[in-house]
Formats: C-alpha cells, structure tokens, sequence
C-alpha cells in the first residue's frame, strides 16, 4: 500500500508525519520511506540511512546532425517549450528548455536528430534498520523536477507498505509524486495560510481522484477552521499534533516524537489502522 | 529594411516595451515605404526569447529594437543574422528616427540573464 503525504502549504510538517509514521511502523516489520522531495530532501536526517552511490537520472535531450539537417523547421513546430528554434537556416537546441518528450526526433523527416542523455539529477538508496529508504536529488540548476520523483518512484516495491514524502504545492512535482496511490495524508497547520493550501491541495487531490484525510499540525490555537473545513469536505481529521515546545526542541535536535514518547508510536499506528480501514486493505 | 520594435501597443505612437521575449507587441516596420505591422506576443511559460527570435527571422526582419536581451534571445538573433539596437526609451516613431540619425547603440551581447521579462 502506498501512502503519500503531502500539504499544500510548505513548512506544516509532511517530513515530521511521514517520519514518525515510517518509524512507528518499522518496529512492527519492514516498509519503504521514498523522499519525493526532490528539491529539498531531508527525511534522511531524521532516518540516518545508510545511503548508497548516487545514480544518475537522465532526460534525453536532442543533437542536431547539421551535415543531414535541412532547417525544415518541423522540431521547432512541435516543440511546446521552445527548445529547438529554426532560425535563417540554423537550428539551435536549449537543453535546460527541454522537457524530453522526444517529438521532434520523433518528427524529424532527414533522420537529422538523435537523443543525448542529460543529468537532470540523482537518486540514492539505503538502509536504516527496517525502513528501505529512496530519495531523489534534483541537479542545481536544472527545472525539471518530475521525472526525478518519478525514478524515486519506480524504486517503489509491489509488496508491503510504501510511505512517500512530497514536496510542497499543488504542481507538477507533487502531482508527479501522489498519483495513483492508495492513500493521501495533507498536513496542514490552523491558520489561515494553512487552511487556504490544504484547500488547494483537497482540490488538486479531487482532481486525481485519490482518498485523503488530514492531519493537523501544531494544534493549539484556530482549530476550529480546520475542524470546520474538514466536516464540510467529508474528510477524516485523523491526528493533532499540538503546538509544544518539547516537540519544536526535538525537531530541531533531528529526533522523531516516536523516538522520545510511546505514545506517539501508538497513535501513529492507529493512524495507520485507520486508513487500512479507508483504503480497505 | 525591415525593423522590429518591441512595443507596449499596435502602433507607432505606441512607447517602446523594455522587455523583448514578453513584450507585448512587435511593431514590424519598412524603413523604405514606412508601412508597418503590430503583430501581438503571446508567449508561454518559457522560451519566449527564443520563440520571439524565431519570429523575427521568420518575418526577414534584418534588425531588431528594444530594451534588454536576454542570453537565449542573443543567440537566436546572432544566428539568424539580426543587428540588435538598444532603445533608451521612448515611442516607437522616436526610435525609428534616432535609428535614421545613427544614435542608437548596437547591443553586442545579452543585457540581461534568463528568465528577465517574467513579472514585469
């Protein structure tokens, strides 16, 4: 079963739950954590895993032959992204432009393109204890950050319990990292900022058709919206994780809450038992 | 000769638009019959320098007037084989003048980097 947790809003705590449910979980038997945050990826602060080389992930990107091309102008027609311009005769190609989709080697009637590998960025895999861990890095300065989620996601075992952290937002990269799984945590925060992305983020998620149910990050004060939000939506507020001091002092000190009160463990596992219930699995 | 003007509006009252990739006309003009053309920028998320350079050559403009020019945009040009001229302001007949009067600078290379004209 594969379970996302996204938010919306940046900063609400989707590492935090993604990681301490991974942690209550793993003493139970073995899963899979998948950093999908590509762009910043930090669960591996928090798991210690003991990560392996990096492995490159490549976008083909077109080369032009100039001794076949004839400026026909067929590639710069197709292309969406204004990567392969024809100009007075000449053709020159913008690989940071590029998106990869292959088109205009595709479309290319003089056989005059073929397609290099660029790096766009790099995955990396490991262990921490029964959390097989995966995390995507993209390259500074490249743009493209889905098809890097997307080889994070092709690590992901058929088998078991699959817990994926996505970065921050409602575009491309988190799209990339929360369809088609079975389950979609949104962590939010009671506040207005909170409460206006995660409505994006139920929007985006109504849109791909996934399950969802929220958790609710430093409680305290302005619940009330997000309680409110939530019985309008029909969503299930599964968790309050409350605004503490102690919390904030062990986030910064790199620790899980699982790791430092049983409690916790515990009700991140009826965290689970609840979307098992869901998800009917 | 054929002299593109990066401009705000469709004529030549029209003040000249700083940005190239994005602005939001192209005033197309023949310097010898003085007749012109606005065509409208409509550019998508990206590569607006480049689509915009493709324009231009498409069109057999021989040189192009406008603010700032980003790296890609001056590469499209350079091949293609256009002169850039650098506006220092103004409506796009003043330009078209000081360009008559040899008083407007060549722009040899990009004055601005990617994504420039985005927000403005």
């Amino acid at each position: 079963m594969q379970i996302a947790v996204a938010s919306g809003k940046g900063g609400t705590g989707k590492t935090t739950v993604a990681v301490n449910l991974a942690l209550a979980l793993a003493e139970k038997g073995p899963l899979q954590f998948l950093d999908c945050d590509v762009e910043e990826p930090n669960a591996h602060l928090f798991l210690h895993p003991s990560l392996g080389e990096e492995e490159r992930v490549n976008m083909p990107v077109p080369v032009v032959d100039e001794a076949k091309c004839t400026a026909c102008g067929h590639c710069a027609q197709v292309c969406a992204f204004n990567a392969i311009a024809v100009l007075a005769g000449h053709v020159l190609t913008f690989p940071e432009l590029c998106h990869g989709c292959g088109g205009c080697t595709l479309l290319c009637p003089e056989d005059a393109l073929r397609e290099e590998p660029k790096e766009i960025g790099t995955i990396q895999r490991g262990h921490s204890g029964n959390i097989s861990f995966v995390h995507g890095k993209i390259k500074i300065g490249s743009a493209l950050a889905p098809p890097i989620v997307e080889a994070v996601r092709e690590q992901a075992r058929k088998e078991g319990i699959v817990i994926i952290d996505a970065s921050p937002g409602t575009s491309c990269p988190v799209v990339a990292a929360v369809k088609d799984v079975d389950y979609c945590l949104l962590v939010t925060e009671p506040t207005p900022f909170g409460l206006h992305d995660l409505n994006l983020a139920v929007q985006m998620l109504g849109k791909l058709k996934l399950a969802a149910g929220v958790i609710l990050n430093r409680a305290g004060e302005g619940d009330e919206m997000i309680e409110e939000y939530c019985r309008e939506k029909g969503l299930p507020l599964h968790l309050k994780i409350p605004f503490d001091r102690r919390y904030a002092a062990l986030y910064a000190r790199g620790s899980a809450l699982v790791e430092e009160y049983p409690h916790w463990r515990e009700a991140f596992r009826d965290l689970m038992r609840e979307i098992e219930g869901r998800v009917g699995k | 000769m054929k002299v593109a003007v990066s401009a705000q509006g469709r004529d030549l009252e029209a003040m000249v638009d700083s940005r190239f990739g994005r602005c939001s006309y192209f005033i197309i003009v023949d310097l010898e019959t003085e007749k012109f053309e606005a065509v409208a920028n409509r550019p998508g998320p990206g590569g607006a320098g480049v689509a915009a350079a493709q324009l231009m050559a498409q069109r057999e403009v021989e040189a192009v007037i406008t603010g700032n020019l980003g790296p890609k945009a001056g590469q499209g040009l350079a091949v293609a084989g256009i002169t850039v001229y650098r506006s220092q302001g103004g409506t796009v007949k003043e330009n078209l003048e000081a360009l008559r009067a040899g008083e407007l600078e060549e722009l040899g290379n990009p004055t601005v980097g990617s994504r420039f004209g985005y927000h403005r």
